[in-house]
């Protein structure tokens, strides 16, 4: 969505009189900071702005946000989001989910709302964990992962959510890790104005049941060695020294370093988020080391309501039917005397 | 064919009239004499009417050219082969043209869609294709493309010519209608067995399409259209037949014209109220918008997100899909906001009968979800009233800020009857509680205090912006609450506010005796044979029979008892188990109520009615 906010903002504005209630050190507390500075950097007025959510720990978002909001029914958050915006196309509707509300019993609507590209926003908090109902695996929990619900270790192979959301078509795919709110704020901020569905998924430590999920890509020490930050129209190097690299090695990325084996900087990929087809996309996607986050695909697409609107207007304009008498007394009427 | 499936379908048709219209080649009479010969086996009375040309192969496609068979049946006496027809097939656009005025409007059109090619409409001179230009608009078409299909389903048997299989389209349409009408296809196969002896492979074939033809009309649950009401002295005025499904989709738009707002329907198909979400998708002139969603609960999720920003929002199903919507409509319940759902019953549980009728989700209606979660409850009573009724479940959502379920049926849904045009003029008024505040102070759980409706402030309007959800809310902030009072507060709010609907809905009416020996007690859409049925007792002096029929269900009309009281005994009738008798039980415990139930899929008929009422005043 393209506008201009008529007023300025600071992030306070944003804030609800409500006590926010996750547990001390979750990451969704960065989350819910980065969105309340993002959101005066889009330039959007406040009324205009609607989170709905579906049931989990992350869904109590919206209670926090001094704005319209939706707490909904578990996995739903899609479709009323969907009803919000098409009812008003000019809000911005943000979706707030998590990787049960999304993955599991949402995973319906999650492809659907992809597949249509529909403007909205979705922020899927990834704990590969069950929090609210405290600790059981998700669909993004790893194989052998020990939880409540699996003791011995879990036996059902995850989901990635990038690579299903770009299996169902989504045009706007970012990661990034739970602990960088400068860069998530960024992402915010991209995601608004991008016209189409964006998904954003956070790598999201859970202290209490999932504690480290994912600090072999996050923690400070080994972040610049692991993970790999994509910028549209830059090439993919990454590493402490900035001297690894991504390349092309036949259907397989490989990486390389820049200096070895007579391997320069131009020889690395660059990055297009802008691609239409989605074959590297999956691969940045796919990689775990390094893990890639960032943008990854932003591919501007005819979005779902871009399309309802002009066929109405077409029809509107064709129809000789402009109030509901011209069509209950239009055909075969008869009079009783 | 046994007795059970023998009776049922006698008992459905009363009288039907069907005519088969095509080429002079197309096999008409062949199709039309297997039709009539397997009802008479079937123990049909029946009055044939074959109309051919003089030649046996007139010019292919012309006017004159045409051959009909019509063919009359019924469980009752028959002495003419019918003035009107029920269901017309029509296998090419001449025979259309030629039949289309015996059609009684608002029924149906079986036509092959193959045959409206530009050489054959000229043939048939018409100007323009009648499947586009809209004057088929006030029956109900069924578009097949007969010809297609046929040779599809014959495309892996050998030895026939493109002639020959062409030729046993007829057979495909005469599969149709067996289905349609409950008709077995032995008589048939036999037939084809002895004429054809020594050609299997036209035997294979013939068999083959028919089959084709029958599981086709299974798979596209066609219904025939057996909702007949004699006409009864009408009042003066504009009418047209129509359908209720697509009466219940132009009660919306009434209401959604008068209340200033924006319609929004969330949907997904489902048989058979798949008809109101067609009729909705065609009107996007006025600003309609149609959600064809990933499922039920997409469908009302989607609506609930509609009506948060702002719009008239409905969701349409059938029984297993209100079964999928009951967590959002409970949300729905809880954040107070205005939402419809209509639901066409047809037979349960599970996928039942989906093609047939009943009453069965009554009780789903009123209890289909968690915790205390009352909706308004009304139900319309034939195809024509379903406008009022869709109209009058907008005006009680908008007015009075919770959902409502609007209960119709596959009967009524798939019946037309005449309606006397109603447009928005004549129409009640339609008050929403939108809301922006004037700088006062405000809170999204304030209350009208007659209503208890809460306010309805939408997204876009500035200093507005508030959160709701499913937890329970605080009474007046709306803010999350646990505390165990307020629970309890608000559940009482949210039941009372319910009940005090009665003050905004009609009282209960009776007909034919005020007071008396018996009173007929029905609910939704059976009203035009309970009524006819009270009707004839009286017309055979049976004056002590009184008729009272529900349309507000929860809550139910103020003076119900009052109504009850008149009466020494009471006798209940539906198309389910007892479970409008029930909701009486609970409410009305000092008197004894009658059960009359018929779990058949079937409407209620005359006689039984007649025969129970009789034996109960006896």
């Amino acid at each position: 969505m393209e506008t201009t906010a008529e007023k300025k903002y600071t992030y306070k504005d944003f804030e609800s009189d409500q006590e926010v209630r996750w547990c001390p050190g979750c990451d969704d507390y960065v989350i819910l900071r980065s969105m309340q500075k993002a959101l005066p950097e889009m330039g959007v007025n406040k009324e205009d702005v609607v989170f709905i959510s579906g049931i989990g720990c992350s869904s109590r978002f919206p209670y926090y946000m001094d704005t319209f909001g939706m707490h909904g029914i578990h996995g739903r958050a899609p479709a009323i989001a969907t009803g919000v915006k098409l009812a008003k196309n000019d809000l911005s509707v943000w979706v707030i989910t998590g990787d049960g509300d999304s993955m599991a019993i949402g995973g319906n609507h999650f492809i659907h709302v992809l597949r249509r590209n529909i403007d909205l926003n979705i922020v899927l908090f990834n704990n590969e964990i069950y929090g609210l109902t405290k600790g059981q695996f998700s669909p993004t929990s790893l194989v052998g992962q020990k939880t409540k619900s699996s003791p011995y270790g879990n036996t059902q192979p995850p989901f990635s959510p990038g690579e299903l959301a770009l299996g169902a078509h989504a045009r706007f795919f970012a990661r990034i890790g739970g602990n960088t709110p400068k860069e998530m704020t960024e992402i915010f901020v991209q995601s608004e104005k991008f016209s189409g569905t964006s998904l954003i998924e956070v790598l999201q430590n859970c202290p209490i049941f999932n504690d480290g999920a994912f600090s072999e890509f996050t923690d400070r020490k080994v972040r610049e060695d692991r993970q790999l930050f994509v910028k549209h129209g830059e090439p993919m190097i990454f590493g402490k020294e900035r001297d690894k690299g991504l390349v092309l090695n036949g259907l397989k990325l490989e990486v390389v370093t820049i200096g070895e084996n007579g391997v320069t900087e131009e020889d690395i990929l660059v990055h297009d988020a802008g691609e239409a087809d989605p074959t590297l996309h999956q691969m940045l996607v796919r990689s775990t080391y390094p893990l890639v986050t960032g943008i990854i695909r932003k591919f501007e697409d005819v979005t779902f309501e871009e399309r309802e609107n002009k066929q109405r207007e077409e029809v509107k304009l064709n129809s000789k039917f402009k109030k509901t008498k011209d069509l209950f007394f239009a055909g075969d009427v008869y009079e009783v005397t | 064919m046994d007795v059970v499936e023998k009776n049922r379908a006698a008992e459905k048709l009363e009288a039907v009239v069907i005519r088969f219209a095509g080429d002079s080649g197309d096999g008409m009479q062949l199709t039309g004499t297997q039709f009539s010969d397997t009802s008479a086996m079937f123990g049909n009375d029946i009055a044939t009417f074959p109309n051919y040309p003089a030649e046996i192969r007139a010019p292919q496609g012309s006017l004159y050219g045409v051959s009909g068979y019509q063919v009359h049946i019924g469980s009752v006496e028959i002495s003419t082969p019918g003035d009107e027809v029920d269901l017309l097939v029509a296998m090419n656009p001449a025979g259309l043209k030629t039949n289309l005025h015996a059609v009684k409007p608002g029924h149906t059109i079986i036509v092959d869609t193959d045959a409206f090619t530009k050489k054959n409409l000229e043939k048939a001179q018409y100007d323009s294709n009648p499947l586009e230009d809209g004057i088929l608009a006030n029956y109900r078409v069924i578009e097949v493309e007969m010809t297609s299909l046929t040779k599809a389903a014959l495309k892996d048997i050998e030895g026939l010519d493109n002639k020959s299989i062409t030729r046993t389209k007829n057979m495909f349409a005469l599969g149709m209608v067996y289905w349609m009408y409950n008709r077995s296809t032995d008589h048939t196969i036999k037939f084809f067995q002895n004429k054809f002896k020594n050609r299997p492979e036209i035997i294979e074939a013939n068999t083959k399409v028919l089959n084709t033809g029958f599981y086709f009309a299974e798979t596209l649950e066609l219904i025939p259209n057996a909702y007949t009401v004699s006409p009864a002295k009408m009042n003066p005025g504009t009418y047209r037949i129509i359908m209720g499904n697509r009466a219940t989709a132009w009660g919306f738009l009434a209401a959604a014209e008068k209340s200033g707002l924006e319609l929004f329907l969330g949907s997904y198909p489902i048989t058979p109220a798949s008809d109101i979400l067609h009729e909705l998708s065609k009107h996007g002139h006025f600003g309609v918008k149609t959600f064809q969603a990933e499922d039920e609960i997409a469908g009302i999720s989607s609506a609930i997100g509609a009506a948060f920003a702002g719009d008239l929002a409905i969701t349409t199903t059938s029984g297993p899909g209100l079964a999928l919507k009951g967590e959002a409509l409970g949300l729905a319940t809880m954040i107070e906001l205005p939402l419809v759902v209509v639901n066409v019953q047809r037979g349960g549980p599970s996928t039942g009968l989906p093609t047939k009728t009943e009453q069965s989700d009554l009780l789903q209606a009123l209890y289909g979800r968690n915790g205390e979660s009352p909706v308004i409850v009304i139900a319309a009573s034939t195809p024509a009233n379903c406008f009022n009724y869709a109209y009058e479940a907008a005006k009680l959502t908008l007015e009075h800020m919770t959902p409502v379920v609007l209960l119709t049926d596959g009967y009524i849904a798939n019946g037309s009857a005449p309606w006397k045009i109603l447009s928005v003029d004549d129409m009640p008024e339609i008050k929403n509680n939108i809301y922006e505040s004037n700088g006062d102070t405000w809170h999204p759980y304030d209350r009208n205090e007659d209503t208890l409706a809460r306010r309805w402030p939408v997204p876009g309007t500035p200093g507005m912006e508030h959160r709701v959800g499913g937890l329970e809310k605080d009474r007046v902030t709306g803010n999350v609450s646990y505390v165990p009072e307020n629970h309890e507060y608000m559940t009482k709010v949210r039941a009372e506010k319910i009940k005090r609907v009665q003050n905004y809905i009609p009282d209960l009416k009776t007909e034919f005796a005020e007071t008396g020996d018996l009173l007929v007690v029905g609910w939704g859409g059976t009203y035009g044979s309970l009524h006819s049925a009270v009707k004839y007792m009286h017309e055979e002096g049976y004056s002590n029979v009184g008729y009272a029929h529900f349309n507000y269900i929860n809550p139910l009309p103020k003076n119900t008892e009052d109504v009850l009281k008149r009466y020494k005994k009471i006798v209940v009738c539906e198309l389910n188990n007892g479970q409008f008798a029930k909701v009486l039980k609970i409410n009305f415990n000092d008197f004894e109520f009658t059960q009359f139930n018929k779990i058949q899929g079937l409407p209620f008929g005359n006689g039984e009615l007649m025969e129970k009422f009789k034996q109960l005043i006896k």
